[in-house]
């Protein structure tokens, strides 16, 4: 092979219910990496991809959320497995993406595989954390037990297109929830990558669906639509959020609160996401003997 | 067995088996690639906003709201009389849906629950879904649903005779559960369902459409939905053309439901654009077509508030039945 071969561009799908179709609107746009230069093309999402994510999201949902915690937690771990065995390809396209040299490139990739381990564990855990032993005043048990709210919107960070966008994919599904996830616009190749980790996995379809787009279109149709049950508007930026919020109130979801900026997604997160992706239910049960 | 307000041709072919025969086998054989890809063609055909709206409404209009399991019970009966008279509780303006179409034995709980809205009960009978018994057990079964207050009458014909080519038993069959509608008083229509997806050929389907037009079915349906494949748009097609033609011929209005597999706005969308393409648009309307379904309904219920409300609606807004 000569080195003035003519390499490969790809033309990425989106993920929905398992599947990579394209856009039922048949967009794509251009992907290019930090200083301008062709990567790739993607997908470009329209609203129907939208709604065809949140009903393959609904269906996975009773499945998802009726798995015990151990075993979400190992399907988790097994994600993480995928992520490490693809370490060199997200390296290339999280320095591509985010016009990072390679080795910052590589300690972040390391700390998105780290963070989807974390959370991993809290699979298991969380319910004992969240969940209480309530002392009532009578013959009666009362229990408090967290359940998952159901299909969540998450509006990925823009700017951290790997670390970030597992920092917010992560709790969702360790909690339960099942996800329908807007990328980063100008930074989709990661996100594309890890729905291609997700599909080779053991997480069944509609657990996650990834839309590449711009938060800004499909955003405001995620936060009005009936069947979302909480949504993420981290990547929506300041002005969106407004309106995201006044979207979502219609149906009362759960909005995230998020900061102004994007956090710094290296420092340790808490468990407060995966809080926010659950409902208490508290049961009482009479004491018998 | 002749009947007489037919044209001569038509009065002609029921004259006796063998002139039944011979007009059957008569008939222009379907162009399977035609009408497939028509009806492929046809499907692609985009009906958005207030066209879709309109479709909505008038595919809610044709709906025969249909139960027919084992495990059925009075009150799921009731309720989805409930849902008949009223399919979105959250808007009035919701219009009703055709008929209700259940078992037999059945029918005088849903006549109960439905008097005096205008909406229509039907009933299947004559050994639904599989029409194997003896034509006293059928007529019985008739007997039962109309004596009962049925106003619509589902048959099933005799398939196996059909394809044994007994053109005349399947023909008398029909003729005896029409009058057996029309006994006592009673003033129920028949629908003559052919279960297509036994018939094997479109040939078979244009021959059995003739058959039940002939012998005086006022609707011809598709499908018991018990059976796989049920209703395909490429034998909707076919039937159309039957009761186009029969229409051109005799100057008479003979209907068409599609039943079983309908699940979604888009698919009864495509119905109605075949309707209004096929056999024209004065058979856009309940009394000439019909959409025999149990979940159609709810989506058809959540696309009009999309429609309306401007945004995305769940599963969870509407009734489960």
């Amino acid at each position: 092979m000569s080195d003035n071969r003519i390499s490969v561009a790809k033309t990425y799908k989106l993920y929905v219910d398992g599947k990579f179709p394209r856009s039922e609107s048949g967009r794509t746009y251009p992907v290019t990496d930090s200083k301008g230069a062709f990567l790739a093309n993607a997908s470009h999402a329209s609203r129907k991809d939208v709604r065809d994510a949140v009903v393959a999201a609904r269906k996975a949902f009773g499945g998802w959320s009726g798995a015990t915690a151990y075993n979400r937690g190992q399907v988790l771990y097994r994600v993480a497995e995928v992520l490490e065995g693809r370490r060199e390809q997200f390296a290339a396209e999280v320095a591509a993406s985010e016009g990072l040299p390679a080795r910052k490139a590589q300690s972040v990739v390391d700390a998105a595989v780290d963070r989807w381990v974390w959370y991993a564990g809290w699979t298991d855990k969380i319910a004992t954390v969240l969940g209480a032993a309530n002392p009532v005043a009578g013959p009666y048990f009362s229990f408090t037990v967290p359940e998952p709210t159901g299909v969540v919107g998450v509006l990925a960070p823009q700017e951290s297109s790997l670390l970030g966008l597992v920092s917010v994919v992560a709790p969702v599904l360790a909690t339960g929830c099942t996800a329908v996830v807007v990328s980063s616009a100008d930074r989709p190749l990661p996100a594309i990558t890890l729905s291609e980790v997700l599909a080779t996995s053991d997480v069944p379809a509609g657990v996650v669906n990834v839309l590449t787009g711009k938060a800004s279109e499909l955003g405001p149709w995620l936060a009005s639509h009936g069947d979302v049950n909480a949504l993420d508007p981290t990547g929506a930026g300041p002005l969106g959020r407004v309106e995201i919020a006044r979207e979502a109130a219609g149906t009362v979801k759960r909005v995230l609160a998020v900061p102004e900026d994007e956090p710094d997604w290296t420092r340790r997160p808490d468990i407060a996401r995966l809080r926010r992706y659950l409902e208490p239910k508290t049961v009482w049960h009479p004491q018998g003997v | 067995m002749a009947t007489p307000t037919l044209p001569a041709e038509l009065s002609d072919a029921t004259r006796d088996e063998t002139s039944l025969r011979r007009f059957l086998h008569g008939l222009p054989g379907v162009d399977q690639v035609g009408v497939e890809q028509r009806a492929a063609g046809l499907g692609t055909r985009s009906i958005k906003k207030g066209s879709k709206l309109w479709a909505i409404d008038t595919a809610i209009s044709m709906v025969d709201l249909t139960t027919l399991e084992g495990a059925d019970t009075h009150g799921k009966v009731r309720a989805l009389a409930a849902k008949a008279r009223r399919p979105d509780p959250d808007r009035p303006d919701t219009p009703r849906v055709a008929a209700v179409c259940v078992y037999p034995d059945l029918v005088s709980t849903a006549v109960g629950a439905l008097t005096g809205t205008g909406i229509g009960v039907a009933s299947v009978a004559t050994a639904f879904p599989s029409g194997r018994s003896s034509r006293e057990v059928k007529l019985t079964d008739v007997a039962l649903a109309v004596n009962s207050g049925a106003s619509e009458v589902d048959m099933v014909i005799d398939r196996g005779a059909f394809l044994e080519g007994r053109y005349g038993q399947v023909f008398d069959e029909i003729q005896a559960v029409k009058e057996a509608c029309a006994a006592a008083g009673n003033t129920a229509h028949l629908k003559v369902i052919l279960e297509t997806g036994e018939l094997a050929t479109y040939d078979n389907v244009r021959r059995a459409s003739w058959l039940a037009l002939l012998a005086g079915g006022d609707f011809i349906k598709t499908s018991t939905g018990k059976v796989s494949p049920a209703a395909t748009l490429p034998v909707t097609h076919v039937m159309l053309q039957a009761v186009r033609d029969w229409y051109v011929s005799t100057g008479e209005l003979r209907g068409v439901k599609p039943a079983g597999g309908i699940r979604n706005t888009k698919d009864a969308i495509r119905y109605l654009v075949a309707v209004h393409e096929v056999a024209g648009p004065e058979w856009l309307t309940p009394s000439l077509f019909r959409f025999g379904a149990s979940s159609l309904l709810n989506d058809l219920l959540l696309q009009r508030r999309t429609q309306l409300d401007g945004h995305y609606s769940g599963p969870k807004y509407v009734t489960v039945d």
